[in-house]
């Protein structure tokens, strides 16, 4: 019996249980969050919960049909996905659906899709076939060509707009590094956004500058400080470095200084000019800078006070208060995670959050096995996408992220998340599965 | 190139991740506490129900205090949709700015919870806005009850129900500001057993206010406990008929039926309708009434301490004639000198001695009680030993400490004893010529009405009382409670009593009594006039009887102010309301009308105070 035939018993089994356990996990608590007794049957398809049954029904035929379908197949028509895909985000937003003032969504009778939704696969399957086909990401025209990958779907997501999910794109950052993108570029964009935090804290912040009567504003007082910082560094290097490197060091030293200053200039610039104001206030909220529980911390407050008062084992299956009675906005699908924390109390959150560690884990893992460069790189991908969405969703939910409208995968409510994850997850099922007969 | 190792970068950050999310929920739901508290503020309430307050019967059945149905009209902020206000100030009676700022205030409050708009709008006012209430969304009725006085009697006696004040909420964690406590009367001292407990229930409610169940199925609800009724032993129509009658007086009527000690009626004038306290009128009534210049919130029945005058008399008597120090027959000339008297012929036997009120009989019996020459060396310490004995005798007959009454804000008189002197003048330093006005009442002796009639029901019972009260029972109209069946015996013997209402039969019945005007036809009544000297104006006139003399089923006192002697105004309402209560009827029109028409208080005015006469000494 070759490899090839034996397919289907090389499906991976604890990716697949993870999988039911979560989507039927996030079944319950949509259950819970939307519960109605007037409509108490869970396939009741006036309420939330007996929709997810038909999405998860969906899923489950088109996760089943995946995982039939060659996997050269996926690495041939990743640029054709890729192109339709884009195809939708285009058309969405001439004849899409305008809800919560965002053209996003394709209306088929009381259900929606949400072409954005599928972006993320079609770019995780290009932009994995057109690395794999690179040695490295190392010259800068294979580094512009995977940018612009990742950023035709972003910027047509960002006309819609829905900032959330075009924010999701970050994740190939991850892979990008992982074949191969400088760590200093990494470095740098963690020292940027550092620099960027401190100088929102700041910017509502005067100080008095010594020995003068003038007052500076925050980020002018960053500078001040990055420039002695910076002054501090030249005269050590001066005397401390080997004078053949010295040259260099200052070099760095004088850049690092400019491009702080730069950074700090800039961010001032994108921040008033760029943001709405609703993201400006999230962003501030999140950041300490503002404090407003009935306006715009108000979501931030309620699903912090929801999960806070499970207490360790919560209050139990469905005897959640705020998040039955409306307390916390969105509860069925941004912040279902609160329904968790409520109902099920830390035992139940912490069980979530490594639940979906040990799936990307898992996912990584699988990313190694690979004697395939396609399916490693696409694993790699599927793997920065979770942990993109759990660490953004599940840190809005507890305060430790800005409010940023992305899903929790498999539990919030809504069929095209659902579908995309599992398309996502299914290719990878079938792609890992071959990997045996699969030649490099 | 090889990046293998930069695997590791997006494995660390995953579990750093995950560790700081593990770390953070272990915070916000296991450590910190304030989410559970902030939880619970946000979704659970507390409804708050208000059980009906009990109810005050008379002694027949017939209700004293009830309770009206009023409605307030409340607001949710957030369901107000615009409409006509000038209209809807209208309907409710509101001028218009004050209903703008009472909805601008309900707003600031919340906007979602309820407040009122307008208070305690009659159930008849009430009817005609209700029907026009669903006009206008976001306003409803709330019912509430309050008090109702249907016969409109016995305010003094009853009490009122006031907003509790910030000290009490203070002392007594049971109530909350904006509660309603009883002040005064049975309302005060029965609050805990009139008020029940409230109940109270724990819900959920949803963002919008709405009430989506109870809160873990009731497990902390607490269920109300109805208010207890009271049954009292007091009788309507005597306490309208001595309200009637002591109006345009002032005074007051303590009736109690001998036999149980309970009140019948118990009347202090001038007196207000109860109603006058109840509802949004209170506050602007209380500050009227207090303003008045003849005090018709001061209870005169319970706190007015007047010298016994005469009446003391006959206390003097029992005891003596117990201690032996006279006997039946004993006579003493009426001696002026000793201390003033009237014209009358001299009093040969005790019953003579109180027909008469002779005062210098009596300075001679109570001689003879404080010089028992008990201490041969100093007659001040005799006279010490002698009071002491006398003291404990007198304070047997409930006068000189607060009655234990079921009312609050009682007096007690005063009986003074060798302490009382001791203090006064100094241990030793004193003797019974210092003291004799206490023979005739006088002096340092004060009683509270309460107490003369007390007195009566001694005299009628031929020794022996139970505590007067007022609550016959609680709860249940055939109980009785316990502390009232506890019979109190004077240190008297039973027999010397017979010589007392011998002589008091004569006050009434026979020619040169001091209260003929007292007789009532075909029963035997024992009475005993008396005049409690006033310093500011005229005398106040003192009746006290009892009747029938054979089974008397009726004791009183009734206080006349500034009336002179005891016989012309005292003496006919007591036997109106003795007749009244004894047969039903009144057999004396004429009697009555001229006691209907009396006005004392117009008279007062024009009364001239007369330079006070300088008592006679020795």
């Amino acid at each position: 019996m070759s490899a090839r035939e034996n397919v289907s018993a090389n499906f991976d089994r604890p990716l697949l249980l993870m999988y039911l356990a979560l989507m039927f996990m996030g079944w319950a608590n949509i259950y819970s969050a939307a519960y109605d007794p007037e409509h108490a049957s869970i396939f009741d398809q006036s309420k939330e919960y007996g929709k997810q049954a038909v999405w998860m029904g969906i899923s489950l035929t088109l996760g089943g049909a995946i995982l039939l379908v060659r996997g050269h197949i996926f690495r041939d028509w990743a640029n054709g996905i890729y192109a339709f895909v884009l195809l939708l985000l285009a058309l969405v937003l001439v004849i899409g659906k305008e809800v919560n003032g965002a053209k996003a969504w394709f209306g088929v009778g009381s259900f929606g899709i949400q072409p954005a939704e599928f972006a993320k696969y079609a770019t995780a399957l290009a932009l994995t076939r057109y690395l794999s086909g690179l040695k490295a990401l190392i010259d800068f025209r294979s580094r512009a060509i995977s940018t612009a990958i990742i950023l035709a779907p972003v910027a047509l997501i960002m006309l819609q707009p829905d900032t959330g999910t075009a924010l999701v794109s970050g994740a190939f950052i991850l892979v990008l590094y992982r074949e191969g993108l400088s760590g200093n570029i990494l470095l740098l964009g963690i020292l940027a956004a550092f620099l960027a935090i401190l100088s929102l804290i700041l910017k509502e912040s005067f100080f008095d500058l010594p020995f003068t009567d003038k007052q500076l504003s925050g980020p002018m007082f960053l500078l001040l400080v990055i420039a002695i910082i910076g002054a501090l560094a030249w005269f050590a290097a001066r005397n401390l470095v080997v004078k053949r490197l010295r040259r260099r060091i200052h070099a760095y030293i004088i850049l690092g200084v400019l491009a702080s200053a730069g950074c700090i200039g800039s961010i001032d610039y994108a921040f008033e000019k760029v943001l709405a104001q609703h993201q400006r206030d999230r962003i501030l909220v999140m950041l300490g800078q503002m404090d407003d529980p009935q306006g715009i911390g108000y979501n931030v407050k309620q699903s912090q006070t929801a999960i806070g008062s499970g207490g360790f084992s919560g209050k139990g299956y469905l005897d959640g208060t705020l998040t039955k009675f409306k307390y916390v906005p969105m509860q069925s699908t941004d912040f279902i995670f609160c329904t968790v924390g409520e109902e099920w109390g830390f035992l139940g959150t912490a069980f979530v959050v490594i639940l979906f560690t040990v799936l990307i884990l898992r996912i990584i893992q699988i990313s190694d096995r690979q004697r395939s460069k396609f399916t490693r790189i696409y694993a790699y991908c599927v793997a920065s996408i979770f942990f993109l969405h759990l660490t953004i969703n599940v840190g809005m939910a507890i305060g430790l992220a800005p409010v940023i409208g992305i899903p929790l995968p498999f539990f919030s409510y809504g069929g095209s998340s659902m579908i995309g994850f599992t398309l996502l997850l299914g290719t990878l099922v079938r792609l890992d599965a071959e990997r045996l007969s699969q030649l490099r | 190139m090889n990046f293998e190792g930069r695997k590791y970068v997006l494995i660390a950050a995953v579990l750093a991740i995950a560790f700081i999310f593990i770390l953070r929920l272990f915070w916000i739901q296991v450590v910190d506490d304030k989410w559970k508290a902030s939880a619970a503020s946000m979704a659970e309430r507390k409804i708050t129900d208000y059980p009906a307050r009990g109810f005050i019967y008379d002694r027949k059945g017939r209700l004293l205090v009830a309770n009206t149905p009023v409605y307030d009209v409340m607001m949710v902020p957030r369901e107000v949709k615009s409409f006509d206000t000038t209209a809807f100030a209208q309907l409710i009676g509101v001028p218009l700015p004050e209903l703008h700022q009472r909805m601008i205030d309900a707003r600031k409050y919340s906007l979602y919870k309820p407040s009122v708009i307008e208070k305690q709008i009659p159930a008849g006012q009430y009817a005609a806005i209700s029907v026009h209430l669903h006009k206008y969304p976001g306003f409803y009725g709330q019912s509430r009850t309050l008090r109702t006085y249907p016969p409109r009697v016995a305010a003094h006696l009853l009490g009122y129900l006031s907003e509790v004040s910030p000290a009490k909420v203070a002392a007594d964690p049971y109530y909350k500001s904006g509660d309603v406590v009883g002040v005064g009367g049975l309302e005060q001292y029965y609050e805990d057993v009139l008020r029940g407990r409230r109940g109270s229930r724990y819900v959920l409610v949803d963002v919008h206010n709405n009430i989506k169940g109870s809160f873990k199925e009731g497990r902390y609800d607490t269920l109300a406990v109805e208010g207890k009724d009271l049954f009292t032993g007091i009788d309507i129509d005597m306490q309208r008929l001595g309200e009637q009658l002591m109006r345009n007086k002032k005074g007051s009527i303590v009736a109690l039926d001998p036999r149980t000690g309970e009140v019948l009626c118990l009347v202090s004038s001038p007196t207000y309708d109860p109603e006058l306290l109840v509802g949004r009128v209170r506050n602007t009534n209380y500050g009227i009434l207090q303003n008045d210049p003849i005090k018709p919130l001061f209870d005169r029945a319970l706190q007015a301490q007047y010298p016994p005058g005469s009446i003391f008399k006959i206390a003097q008597s029992l005891i003596a004639l117990d201690e032996g120090v006279i006997k039946v027959n004993t006579s003493f000339p009426c001696i002026k000198s000793l201390v003033g008297c009237h014209a009358h012929p001299t009093a040969t036997s005790i019953e003579q001695a109180i027909q008469f009120s002779c005062n210098p009989y009596y300075y001679r019996v109570f001689e003879r009680m404080v010089e028992q020459n008990l201490d041969k060396k100093s007659r001040f310490r005799d006279a010490a030993l002698g009071l002491a004995e006398w003291e404990r005798r007198m304070k047997s007959f409930g006068l000189g400490e607060k009655p234990r009454m079921d009312l609050p804000s009682l007096k007690g008189g005063n009986i003074p004893g060798p302490a009382y002197y001791d203090r006064k003048y100094g241990k030793e330093r004193w003797a019974f010529s210092t003291i004799y006005s206490v023979s005739i009442g006088q002096g340092e002796v004060l009683t509270v009405p309460i107490q003369m009639a007390n007195l009566a029901a001694i005299f009628a019972n031929k020794g022996w009382y139970y505590d007067p009260h007022v609550v016959r029972a609680i709860g249940e109209a055939d109980s009785v409670q316990a502390r009232y069946r506890e019979k109190h015996v004077v240190e008297v013997a039973p027999h010397w009593f017979d010589h007392i209402q011998e002589g008091m039969r004569r006050v009434v019945h026979e020619a040169g009594g001091t209260a003929r005007q007292a007789r009532i036809p075909g029963i035997t009544v024992c009475g005993k006039t008396g005049t409690a000297e006033n310093p500011h104006g005229q005398d106040h006139a003192v009746f006290i009887c009892f009747a029938p003399m054979e089974d008397p089923k009726i004791a009183m006192a009734v206080y006349v102010e500034n009336s002179g002697f005891g016989g012309t105004w005292a003496a006919p309402i007591a036997s109106l309301l003795m007749e009244q209560y004894l047969t039903d009827t009144i057999t004396r029109p004429d009697v009555m009308k001229r006691m209907l028409e009396a006005d004392l208080i117009e008279a007062e005015k024009h009364f001239v105070k007369k330079p006070k006469k300088q008592r006679q000494r020795r």
